[in-house]
């Protein structure tokens, strides 16, 4: 009896791991076979207007990198706040459960209200719009993650710092921080790798712009964003178009995700 | 004597009974002072009041007096008066302390000497590395490192980085230095290498030391102070502590019936 529920099991979960990995497989091999057959060289040479891909790719890298611009200092100082200066302060673990919190809130809700704070006043979407949503997803993240691993750094390196008479920020700046830095890296780069493919907190921030631009004050170029609006053409060059911006944007954000592990494993080692 | 230690009570944030109570100890200049007792007697809280660490957090209480001698003026200061953080520098400057686990800072081994050194101010290349130099020999160290002065520290073996450490200490000139349990995360060599370095330190520095081992307070101590359940039981010269102590409780833990 007991080895029958032990082969039910194994069988039921078996079945289950096959059904979810046979999924994700399915979509990337049709990512990758519509995707590599929709590239070409003109895509990286010419702009959404003469169906191509460049001012999409620029555009949105430039909107992430950004909110990374933004994100990161705000994030790091919260996560510093919170690990090295927060000690006793009943409100410090409400805020951390806040930041926890913000991290699963729904995309879409950081679009609309960032749409209510920044395009409504200014009067038209523009990509400093699109890289304030991208930088507040990106905040719960880098708090947590840098919180996290200045808790790893082992309370006698700080009492080490102190006790040869560096003042607390610099034992925090030039100790502590070091000791976490590859830590704290890697939580970035994965932070990078989940807003650079976002669509829901550009769609009605940035917009959209067919033609090449660096200008974050007007509507501004994304891929993603691009990617919604192309899928559902009726026209099949740009719905191709699609397939290739989807399949460039899966390879970007696997290849982030596999040098942050990387980088973790080297760490560990 | 360097420090005195006066009517010093210490109670930790939110306890209700204080872990030390009424202790007075003298620490003799140029000497080694051993804090011995079994686990909890308060030997590591009482050493980590005598420069202050306790106040990275907030809330601890002390009482009495803690004096340390100003080398220069040859008067006796109550380091618990300290409140600015300037002084507080400038104490753990003067006093200094190598922790339980060796805790070399994420910098080539260079730096971590020179990290102290810079806080004090030193920027002079020359004289950096001559401060360097010193410190490194001063811990045996530097025939073993000269090469390799700019590889990170932790790359080291343990022993390694608790000599760094404690080149690191005696880089700031402290006049006093404080070991809470320095070797006892060394093996045999390196315990033996740490013991023969501090027996020398003396001749710069007084100092004070945690310790586990009854062999090692025996070995490198002048001075032992036996603890126990945050009183200090007796205090007296080590060759008496350990041939003919006058306490009870003293003898029964030296002798290993309890601790």
């Amino acid at each position: 009896m007991r080895l029958m529920i032990n082969k039910i099991v194994l069988i039921l979960s078996t079945l289950a791991a096959v059904i979810g990995i046979g999924f994700l497989f399915w979509i990337l091999i049709t990512l990758t076979i519509k995707g590599v057959s929709a590239i070409n060289l003109h895509i990286f040479t010419a702009d959404l207007v003469d169906n191509g891909l460049r001012n999409l790719l620029v555009g949105q890298f430039t909107l992430a990198l950004m909110a990374v611009v933004i994100g990161v200092p705000i994030g790091m100082v919260a996560g510093i706040y919170l690990q090295e200066y927060s000690f006793g302060n009943k409100y410090a673990e409400f805020i951390r459960n806040l930041s926890d919190v913000m991290m699963s809130a729904p995309s879409i809700v950081i679009g609309t209200f960032v749409y209510a704070i920044v395009v409504n006043p200014v009067g038209h979407v523009n990509g400093w719009a699109g890289a304030i949503a991208l930088a507040i997803m990106m905040i719960p993240i880098v708090v947590r993650t840098t919180d996290d691993m200045l808790g790893l750094v082992p309370r006698e390196l700080r009492e080490a710092g102190v006790a040869i008479g560096a003042p607390k920020y610099k034992v925090i700046f030039n100790i502590i921080i070091k000791a976490a830095k590859v830590g704290i890296m890697t939580g970035i780069l994965l932070a990078f790798a989940r807003i650079v493919g976002e669509t829901a907190p550009l769609l009605f921030t940035s917009g959209n712009s067919e033609y090449f631009t660096m200008d974050l004050n007007n509507e501004f170029p994304s891929l993603t964003v691009a990617i919604y609006n192309l899928a559902t053409m009726p026209d099949e060059k740009l719905v191709n178009l699609a397939w290739a911006g989807a399949f460039l944007l899966t390879l970007f954000v696997l290849i982030i995700n596999l040098i942050g592990r990387f980088i973790t494993k080297e760490k560990k080692q | 004597m360097i420090m005195d230690i006066k009517h010093f009570s210490f109670t930790y944030a939110g306890a209700s009974a204080p872990s030390l109570k009424n202790i007075n100890l003298p620490i003799e200049e140029n000497k080694v002072t051993a804090l011995i007792g079994p686990s909890g007697c308060g030997k590591s809280t009482l050493l980590r009041s005598m420069n202050r660490i306790h106040d990275l957090y907030p809330g601890n209480k002390y009482e009495g007096e803690i004096l340390l001698k100003n080398l220069e003026t040859k008067k006796f200061e109550n380091i618990l008066e300290i409140k600015k953080e300037n002084d507080f520098i400038n104490l753990r400057q003067r006093v200094g302390m190598i922790f339980q686990k060796p805790t070399p800072f994420p910098m080539s081994i260079y730096d971590n000497i020179a990290y102290g050194l810079k806080l004090q101010g030193k920027k002079n290349k020359t004289e950096l590395d001559e401060a360097v130099e010193n410190a490194l020999k001063g811990a045996a160290l530097w025939n073993e490192v000269k090469d390799r002065l700019n590889a990170d520290a932790r790359g080291m073996s343990g022993g390694q980085q608790q000599r760094l450490c404690i080149a690191r200490a005696v880089a700031l000139k402290p006049e006093v230095l404080l070991f809470d349990e320095p070797t006892s995360a060394l093996d045999p060599i390196s315990t033996g290498a740490i013991e023969e370095l501090i027996v020398e330190l003396k001749e710069e520095v007084s100092i004070a030391i945690v310790t586990h081992n009854m062999q090692q307070a025996s070995r490198i101590s002048d001075f032992t102070a036996f603890m126990y359940l945050g009183d200090l039981i007796e205090y007296d010269k080590t060759e008496t502590i350990f041939l003919n102590p006058k306490e009870k409780r003293t003898e029964d833990y030296i002798t290993g019936k309890f601790g």
